[in-house]
């Protein structure tokens, strides 16, 4: 692990606010306060990205970030917002480095804010090491391409776009439909094969219907002492969303490579996190690329998915799953476009596929998880696992085309090999790609349901699968031969 | 602690992420290298205005402070140029990665890194006489245990005089002199300013092919050595695919991969990919005739901004010795976008969408180092620039595509519909150019392959003809068509299919030999001129439609990647059951 370990840093209370700005020199010099913004005067040796307290006059405790020191000028954004807030009797305290955290198996079973703080009525968490939350880029050359699958017991995701552990796999989705039912479901039921596998979830910007829904679903796997549960609201504060993804992967980082777990990083909702970026970048009056999102969203975004992976000699994996709703179903919005540019594929989520009556309403045919082939097949799933992917898929885009054919002409004056299309595709709909959302499925199960639907076309169009699996896996096809 | 007394030394007085401002420096010089704050983290000078410079930091800047030290260097962004870089990983300022620690800190000096690297020893074997007058570019001996391409130590530029002094035959290490030319000693690994461009003699007119190895390119779009190409393709369109499979199967002595803000999960793959292949024309691993330079897109980005120049100019240093390179940068849009987040925090006026107005400009700075030239010491060699270029949202009128455009010989755009249909490569032929088509026409007439303009033309033609009566059957229905028409659209399909796709994966298909390419779309267009004739003769378009046209289809999976006479067979094969039908 990097750890810089801090010399200067002694035992604190809270994990989230680890800084002990004790006795150090504070600034009273608010200049002016706009949006999430503070600017203070006076402020002699702060440094860049520096984490800061922020104390009021009526006795209320912010924080902050440095944006920019420009000679004794200081630009911070506040965690909390400025509201409230007047530039007379605030005092502004700066811990001298930027903001670490404190990290360690204490945070498994906890339930946190945004910022890391306690919200179970547990004691602030601790752990022995202290990390900075912006992580460090890891060294590519020790990488270790993803080679094992994280099973998450949904038979869409496990059979057709895998995931693989050490991958950057978003779920694209639109507002209403069940993307987070569909994400507690993988924090509850993901598994690495028997391997220890934890989860982080960080919740961004989520109604509070919403975080009871998840504390709800994620209680058993919390009890467990696998979980860590970040939650920001969505009238929590904007700019803490921006702190806690970060939080989350630092956590995931320290548990995966120094304590050898498998883990998985769920955010949600990626937009809101990107919102909160926005913010603060019309604040600085930034100049905007696209939408007024600034130009830097790319890289931001990369600072994050990017702290997925496998590293050489360590055991453990950070595979990073974030959600985002795409505003107007639109793939082309930036925070969708940008991610599916960082990401190794896309699990998209349709609103006509939940109108058919399926969930989780994945769309098949433009989901692709680009890590599959090397996380998937003999030695790492079953050994028929690819060939039947390639196959559903390819009968998936040929049974659209007949339905779309038989909307025009009638199912009956389709050939009989498109009527067979046309069946297997509704066997695949009620017995494969439908799945209750609290129903779990091993893989086992899930590739013996494909093979019944693809039992459903007439063997001479299965070209994609070698004899040797139609022979071991067809349904019925021993009993002939 | 450095001897600061020796230095020029000011203040850092304004920080804003890469940004950084310091004051009371003298003398500061553009593009002059400063180290700021505790950790020294190098940072270019971009800007001065009296006193105050304005610096771009090569490091995540957390923690600098208004007041912190900042000492110039009196040097340029450089790096370690010398034996050992083939088959190495080095991140965007030339530091090698493969000793670097696994959490990329600010703390980790560069010139640590580098001096291990001088330290390895090499063989040198001495070709050139003592007392002999030697020029810049001039041979004085080879490494021959450096990669897979002769290491051919040369007289750097402007280093004219006699040569006093040669090692003789021995094992040396990078830092070691090597020989004496008139009074400057020569060492075996030099630092070398990585943003300058390398000097060269003249460039050459004629226009000599880069054969890739993907049909769709070498036969449509195909682009000449020293040349350069741009790829723009939105994501899911199998851009990175495509780059891989030019930076293995492309017919160049060395290859630069520039992986410039992308996926650290990519380099590893490139990384592993490469080590595993063997390159047929050495009989080596294909990581041997690669360098590496990974930026990716969590690393700082503007490292970022320079690595695509430190790749061009390690390009540059293998063309000097006489090589044909290939420098493939994954993304240059990223690139940009570095360029366009430092002119914003400098608040420099945005022209499109934020980009800084001089983003045409240093495009064409990139683009226009690509090029085939006689070297100083009179050697024919090139530099191929392959530039990915990843438009937001897919929208290929946004600055960075349209202004690639202007500047490149070659445009392979991918295509987001074919990409969904499985179709791979999916390049565009309807939005993709090749600026050079009649003049590498005319190298391969003079080349032995006097059908090769012809049968570009009739497949051109072809692949044009059957997309127009698509369109048209879609409206009025495919039997409302004239035979010989339904036989131009089932040509198409036949070409798309057959010998357009390409799969990377495959052992028979990934690479295509020329011949290969030449006989595969032979057999569509005889198929195909048979069908027509067929259809002439009376036969039914629908059954013509209905043959088994696998042999057409299966050919480029079943043949080797050199196997013509493979596809020649299935041509006699296929005709023959066409002539049934009679």
């Amino acid at each position: 692990m990097t750890g810089s370990p801090d010399p200067g840093a002694a035992p604190v209370e809270a994990a989230a606010s680890p800084q002990q700005i004790g006795v150090q020199v504070s600034y009273g010099d608010v200049r002016e306060l706009r949006g999430p913004l503070l600017v203070l005067g006076g402020a002699d040796g702060v440094g860049w990205d520096e984490f800061a307290e922020v104390d009021l006059a009526g006795g209320g405790q912010r924080h902050g970030l440095v944006l920019e020191v420009d000679r004794d000028i200081a630009t911070l954004q506040v965690l909390e917002s400025t509201g409230g807030m007047a530039l007379g009797g605030i005092r502004v305290r700066f811990a001298g480095r930027p903001l670490h955290i404190q990290v360690g198996s204490g945070w498994l079973g906890r339930v946190c804010n945004g910022r890391g703080e306690p919200l179970d009525g547990g004691p602030p968490v601790t752990g022995a090491t202290f990390l900075p939350v912006s992580g460090w880029p890891l060294n590519p050359v020790h990488r270790e391409p993803p080679r094992q699958p994280v099973l998450t017991g949904l038979s869409v995701i496990d059979a057709l776009t895998t995931l693989v552990r050490g991958q950057k796999l978003p779920i694209f989705s639109v507002p209403g439909l069940p993307h987070l039912a569909l994400a507690t479901q993988i924090a509850s039921q993901a598994t690495s094969e028997g391997r220890s596998f934890r989860v982080v979830f960080a919740a961004m910007g989520l109604t509070h219907a919403d975080i009871a829904y998840v504390r709800d679903r994620l209680e058993e796997r919390s009890a467990a002492g696998e979980l860590v549960l970040l939650l920001n609201a969505a009238n929590d504060p904007v700019i803490e969303r921006i702190l806690t993804p970060r939080i989350a992967l630092t956590v995931a980082e320290h548990l995966a490579y120094a304590e050898g777990h498998d883990v998985l990083v769920i955010m949600s909702d990626m937009t809101s996190y990107a919102e909160a970026i926005r913010e603060v970048s019309a604040a600085r009056r930034e100049i905007p690329a696209r939408r007024g999102y600034p130009g830097y969203l790319y890289s931001d975004l990369a600072t994050l998915y990017e702290r997925c992976g496998r590293v050489q000699g360590h055991d453990g994996s950070v595979t990073v799953l974030p959600v985002l709703t795409m505003p107007g179903g639109d793939i082309t919005h930036p925070v969708a476009d940008l991610t599916g540019y960082i990401t190794e594929g896309q699990i998209v989520l349709a609103p006509d596929v939940l109108a058919r009556g399926i969930y989780p309403p994945v769309d098949v045919l433009s989901s692709l998880s680009r890590l599959m082939r090397s996380g998937a097949g003999k030695g790492r799933t079953r050994e028929d696992h690819l060939d039947v992917a390639a196959q559903m898929i390819a009968a998936m885009a040929r049974a659209r085309q007949a339905a779309e054919l038989a909307e025009l002409v009638g199912v009956a004056a389709l050939s009989e090999t498109d009527r067979s299309y046309i069946a297997y595709r509704t066997h695949l709909e009620r017995d494969f790609l439908n799945q209750g959302p609290e129903e779990f499925r091993s893989l086992e199960e899930t590739l013996d349901r494909a093979w019944a639907a693809l039992a459903a076309l007439p063997p001479a169009e299965l070209t994609m699968v070698s004899t040797t699996f139609l022979d071991r896996y067809l349904p019925g096809r021993k009993d002939r031969s | 602690m450095a001897p600061v007394t020796q230095r020029r030394v000011g203040n850092v007085v304004r920080v804003s992420g890469p940004l950084v401002e310091v004051e009371g420096i003298e003398g500061l010089a553009m593009l002059e290298l400063v180290e700021v704050g505790p950790y020294r983290i190098s940072a270019e000078t971009v800007a001065v205005t009296g006193p105050r410079a304005t610096l771009q930091a090569y490091e995540y800047t957390g923690g600098l402070k208004v007041g912190d030290l900042a000492a110039a260097t009196g040097a340029e962004l450089s790096g370690v140029l010398g034996p050992g870089l083939l088959g190495q990983v080095f991140d965007g300022l030339m530091r090698p990665l493969s000793m670097a620690p696994l959490w990329l800190a600010p703390e980790r000096t560069g010139s640590a890194q580098a001096n291990t690297f001088l330290e390895r020893r090499w063989n040198f074997d001495p070709t050139a006489t003592v007392g002999s007058r030697l020029a810049p570019g001039d041979v004085l001996g080879t490494v021959p245990d450096s990669g897979a391409v002769e290491h051919r130590l040369l007289v750097p530029a402007g280093v004219t005089g006699e040569l006093t002094w040669l090692a003789p035959q021995s094992r040396l290490r990078g830092s070691d002199v090597v020989a004496r030319v008139g009074d400057h000693d020569v060492r075996l690994a030099e630092r070398a300013a990585l943003r300058r461009q390398r000097p060269f003699r003249t460039r050459h007119a004629e226009v000599v092919p880069l054969h890739t190895g993907q049909r769709v390119l070498d036969l449509l779009f195909p682009l000449a050595r020293g040349a350069a190409a741009a790829v723009p393709g939105g994501f899911g369109t199998g851009k990175t695919l495509l780059l891989q499979q030019i930076a293995k199967w492309s017919d160049a002595d060395v290859i630069v991969y520039v992986g410039c803000g992308e996926r650290g999960n990519e380099m590893a793959d490139v990384l592993e990919g490469l080590s595993e292949l063997e390159d047929g024309r050495t009989g080596g691993r294909l990581i041997d005739r690669t360098v590496i330079i990974a930026n990716t897109s969590n690393m700082p980005m503007m490292a970022r901004e320079a690595s695509i120049f430190t790749g061009i100019t390690v390009a540059e240093f293998y063309r000097d010795m006489g090589h044909d390179v290939v420098v493939i940068a994954d993304s240059t849009s990223r690139w940009a976008e570095a360029l366009r987040e430092f002119a914003n925090r400098n608040g420099d006026l945005p022209a499109e969408e934020g980009y800084p107005a001089d983003l045409s400009s240093a495009l064409a700075s990139f683009y226009e180092r690509a090029g085939r030239v006689t070297t100083l010491g009179g050697r024919t060699a090139s530099v191929t620039v392959i530039g990915a270029v990843s438009p937001p949202g897919g929208d290929m009128s946004e600055p960075v595509t349209t202004d690639s455009q202007r500047f490149v010989r070659a445009l392979w755009m991918l295509d987001r519909d074919l990409a969904y249909s499985r179709h791979y490569p999916a390049v565009s032929w309807t939005g993709s150019f090749a600026r050079d088509v009649d003049a590498l026409g005319a190298w391969q007439a003079t080349h032995g392959r006097p059908g090769w303009v012809e049968r570009r033309a009739r497949a051109a033609a072809l692949i044009a003809e059957a997309d127009r009566l698509e369109s048209l059957a879609e409206v009025i229905g495919v039997s409302s068509l004239p035979g010989h028409e339904r036989m131009t659209m089932l040509g198409g399909r036949l070409l798309r299919e057959g010998v357009l796709m390409q799969n990377a994966l495959s052992a028979n298909d990934g690479f295509c030999s020329v011949e290969k390419t030449a006989a595969l779309l032979d057999l569509v267009l005889d198929v195909v001129a048979a069908c027509r004739r067929l259809v002439e003769q009376g036969i039914a378009a629908a059954a013509v439609e209905q043959v088994d046209f696998g042999p057409v289809l299966r050919a480029r999976e079943e043949s080797g990647p050199s196997d013509a006479a493979g596809v020649a067979a299935s041509r006699t094969v296929m005709l023959g059951r066409l002539e049934q039908l009679l």
